[in-house]
């Protein structure tokens, strides 16, 4: 089992390699490179603020994309081409696969993160000089791998249903709404009756990125609670889990073409 | 015989622990938080022109996002008795900034911002400003001019502002005739409580909003009372003057004349008759608004 | 000893806007093919047969019935080591190359390190991708994608392997070739379960072979004996439509065309012809086998409307 497991997991992370989604890098570094002193120029002494929001929105952004892209496909792709047959005629459980998948996109964000932070970090120095307080804004980026574990999740369910341009869709509408997890959950509370039980629900079975997004905070060098970050890596892993759990579900009852 | 995939029951209840899971661990994340943390990185924004960029064109949804956010805010606070509303000044900016257009959220605003505390921030010159921002971006919204009127009147005294504000907003086309008429009794009578009373039953008139109108009952209900208490303080003047002492009690009044009957406040409670002569209502809690130092 | 049983396996698709029509892919199927055998299943196309092939590869789920594999059920995961699959037309990732798909194929199959290390270069010669083992299978030919087909069919040495269309889309060289794989992997004494519609690659290499149309079974049986239910017959080219009267009633069929006479007769008459022929002194042309055989069968019994089984 774990045997076939890692197998499919860095065949995965190798499919995406040779996709070229590591090219978003240059991108980004572009971006980096560009930020600090263009929009520094605008307001005195923001540089580094302008430094540390860019680039911690493009991590999240670009891992983002790069998560619904490559997820909406991952199931998908493969029935519709049907490179399944030979797999499925081995003895791979069909859950291993749905895993497998999963948690080679997983590595290629986490890959592809590594290598973003470590430039931002790079750019933070030569702009700014490197300080302590600096330290804090990993924890934005940690809980922005926790939300790509949501995201990649998600999309990873929808694939194994849908076609790839509702899977993006229904991807990308659940991250704006997440975003606005907190909105929502005010609205359940000032409603009433049905609407408040159905407002309520929503609230909770949307995935919440609210929390997990803290890249205003760290930018002005506040702390987050070590309870905190349990408790969302917690949410993210039992959630995500939920998600791929699902997908497992349909996966196994579906008569491929 | 050996099947290849999980019994559909196992995994049914499997999600439903899951799920049961995340819902425990977000009360615990929200709890963590606090309620504030999203609301406060609003202090955090370098100006509501960059919001406005960012949002690629969904700026009035957003606006209304805010306009939501500020209300929560604002109704949170003022259920805990809150006496400070730091962050409502900032999203009412961001807010207005997204969409300057959205009239509700200066006139109810700025009405919030400027009320004393614990019914508002206590702000009044930054309600001023936001709403001149509304007058600006807004020009022929001829209300505006009443609320910023209404402000200077209310919560600044400023008289001759609140005057000048009815004036200028008279003159657009399509304001209501008593916004001249205001800008009149401004002028001349600011603090008298005629002008009071004309200002909130102007409000209860125009206004839909069921709070709205409360708040002008409220305020009608008060000023009531308080003429009513001026007349009944110069009749135990009266009374003190032919009889050289203060009475003890209603009763004595009704007597010498000077009363048909026991006084009864608006809310048909009896007034008190305090030792010192003034006279007071039962429960002043229901009369917030008694301004004893105003003028006829 | 079975070494594949199929029992009651049938397959009904719900077709229709509402879903509520069933099309029957696949009629209830009885079927054992012993370990050792080559088995041939035929049929026109959308006949069944990769839907049969499918549901034993539990690619899609039995409307009714069951089999079982080396005496497995045929849903047990486990089992698939000891199996291989071509599909028709396969698909592969084509960002790998075709050393790596197969690595990545018997790591799946739970073949160990060293043995992969060992077998993939020499079953890449054996199916003649030798020389381009690093090349990726997005440059490969459909040709070239057929062997890597059969390649990751047997890299993990099943003991059945169920070939779908083998020889589709090759050209004469590349069935050859393959002929010459699946010879030599019955050789090895795997059980061959194939399906094709090309008759003479069956009647070359199967023991037994079935029948199916329209979803259900229409015969089945040994080659040999299929060939002798089926009467053979001959084709016979002379000259000297003289001869024509003495010999017309041993003639299946006769066409003329001036003085050469074609004449269909049956194999087994095919002496006592020639020899009425040397007696008249007709000139003798050609002596053709008539290959058909199964063919006949074949159209026989995809014709009629009724099940038989022989």
């Amino acid at each position: 089992m774990i045997s076939r497991l890692t197998a499919i997991t860095l065949n995965t992370f190798r499919e995406a390699i040779r996709d070229r989604v590591l090219y978003n890098l240059i991108l980004f570094v572009l971006l980096l490179v560009a930020s600090a002193p263009l929009f520094g120029q605008i307001s005195i002494g923001m540089e580094r603020l302008i430094l540390v929001n860019v680039g911690l929105s493009s991590i999240s952004l670009f891992g983002v994309i790069i998560a619904i892209f490559i997820g909406i496909g991952l199931v998908s792709k493969e029935i519709e081409k049907k490179t399944l047959y030979t797999i499925l005629s081995r003895p791979v459980r069909r859950w291993e696969f749905i895993v497998g998948k999963y948690l080679g996109l997983i590595m290629t964000l986490v890959v592809n993160t590594t290598l973003m932070t470590a430039g931002f970090y790079i750019a933070l120095t030569f702009t700014n000089g490197l300080h302590k307080t600096d330290a804090l804004l990993l924890v934005a980026i940690y809980f922005t791998v926790l939300q790509f574990l949501i995201v990649t999740a998600l999309t990873v369910l929808f694939s194994t249903f849908s076609s790839p341009i509702f899977s993006a869709i229904f991807a990308f509408a659940l991250f704006v709404i997440g975003t606005f997890a907190e909105d929502l959950k005010n609205f359940a509370a000032i409603s009433k009756g049905a609407a408040k039980l159905l407002a309520t629900a929503a609230a909770y079975l949307m995935p919440n990125f609210a929390s997990l997004n803290v890249i205003a905070q760290t930018a002005h060098d506040q702390g987050i609670g070590g309870r905190l970050i349990l408790f969302n890596t917690l949410y993210a892993m039992l959630y995500s889990a939920t998600a791929v759990l699902a997908a497992v579900l349909i996966f196994e009852r579906r008569n491929l073409k | 015989m050996k099947s290849n995939r999980l019994p559909t029951s196992l995994i049914a209840v499997l999600l439903v622990v899951l799920f049961a899971g995340t819902v425990l661990c977000r009360s615990q994340v929200e709890k963590l938080r606090g309620k504030e943390v999203t609301l406060e990185e609003v202090l955090y924004m370098p100006s509501g022109k960059t919001v406005k960029r960012l949002s690629l064109g969904y700026s009035s949804l957003l606006a209304d996002i805010y306009w939501t956010r500020a209300v929560q805010y604002f109704g949170n606070k003022m259920n805990q008795g809150s006496m400070r509303y730091d962050l409502l000044y900032p999203l009412l900016d961001i807010t207005t900034d997204l969409d300057p257009h959205l009239i509700v959220s200066y006139e109810f605003g700025s009405l919030f911002l400027s009320q004393p505390p614990p019914e508002g921030a206590g702000q009044p010159e930054k309600a001023v400003a936001l709403v001149n921002k509304g007058i600006r971006e807004n020009p022929s919204y001829w209300r505006l001019y009443f609320t910023l009127g209404f402000i200077h009147y209310l919560d600044r005294r400023d008289y001759k502002a609140a005057s000048e504000a009815f004036l200028k907003g008279s003159e657009v086309p399509g304001a209501l005739p008593w916004m001249k008429v205001m800008a009149a009794r401004m002028a001349e009578h600011g603090d008298d409580r005629s002008t009071a009373v004309y200002l909130w039953k102007a409000v209860y008139d125009t206004s839909i909003d069921p709070q709205v109108k409360e708040t002008a009952v409220q305020h009608l209900t008060s000023l009531r009372a308080e003429a009513d208490i001026e007349e009944l303080e110069k009749r135990v003047s009266i009374y003190k003057g032919r009889t050289g002492v203060l009475p003890s009690r209603w009763l004595d009044m009704v007597r010498a004349g000077l009363l048909p009957g026991l006084p009864q406040d608006p809310n048909g409670a009896e007034y008190k008759l305090l030792p010192d002569g003034t006279v007071d209502v039962q429960d002043p809690a229901k009369f917030r608004f008694i301004d004893r130092d105003r003028n006829k | 000893m079975f070494a594949i049983e199929i029992q009651g396996l049938s397959k009904d698709y719900a077709v229709g806007f509402w879903k509520k029509q069933l099309r029957p892919a696949l009629k209830p199927l009885n079927l054992a093919v012993k370990a050792g055998e080559t088995f041939g299943f035929l049929g026109p196309n959308g006949a069944g047969k990769t839907t049969t092939l499918k549901l034993l590869m539990s690619i899609i789920s039995p409307t009714s019935g069951t089999a079982t594999i080396l005496g497995k059920s045929f849903l047990d995961p486990e089992v698939k080591r000891r199996v291989g699959f071509l599909p028709e037309q396969p698909y592969f990732y084509d960002y790998l190359s075709a050393h790596e798909l197969l690595d990545y194929y018997a790591r799946l199959s739970g073949v160990s390190l060293e043995t992969r290390k060992q077998k993939i270069d020499g079953l890449l010669d054996r199916v003649g991708l030798g020389d381009v083992g690093k090349r990726q299978l997005r440059k490969f030919s459909k040709g070239m994608l057929q062997r890597v087909g059969i390649a990751q069919a047997i890299i993990h040495d099943p003991e059945v392997v169920f070939l779908d269309e083998p020889m589709s889309g090759l050209d004469p060289l590349g069935r050859h070739e393959v002929r010459e794989l699946i010879q030599g992997l019955k050789d090895e004494g795997k059980t061959i379960f194939f399906s094709t519609h090309i008759l003479s690659d069956a009647e070359a290499l199967c023991d037994r072979v079935a029948v199916i149309h329209k979803g259900e079974l229409r015969g089945i049986g040994a080659i040999n004996e299929i060939r002798a239910s089926v009467a053979g017959r001959s084709e016979v080219i002379w000259d000297g439509a003289h001869a024509l009267s003495t010999v017309s009633g041993s003639l299946i069929e006769s066409h003329v065309t001036g003085e050469t006479v074609r004449g269909i007769v049956r194999s087994e008459d095919i002496d006592s012809l020639l020899e009425q022929l040397r007696r008249v002194r007709a000139k003798l042309i050609s002596v053709t086998p008539l290959h058909g055989t199964l063919e006949e069968y074949f159209l026989a019994r995809t014709a009629e409307q009724e099940k038989v089984i022989s």
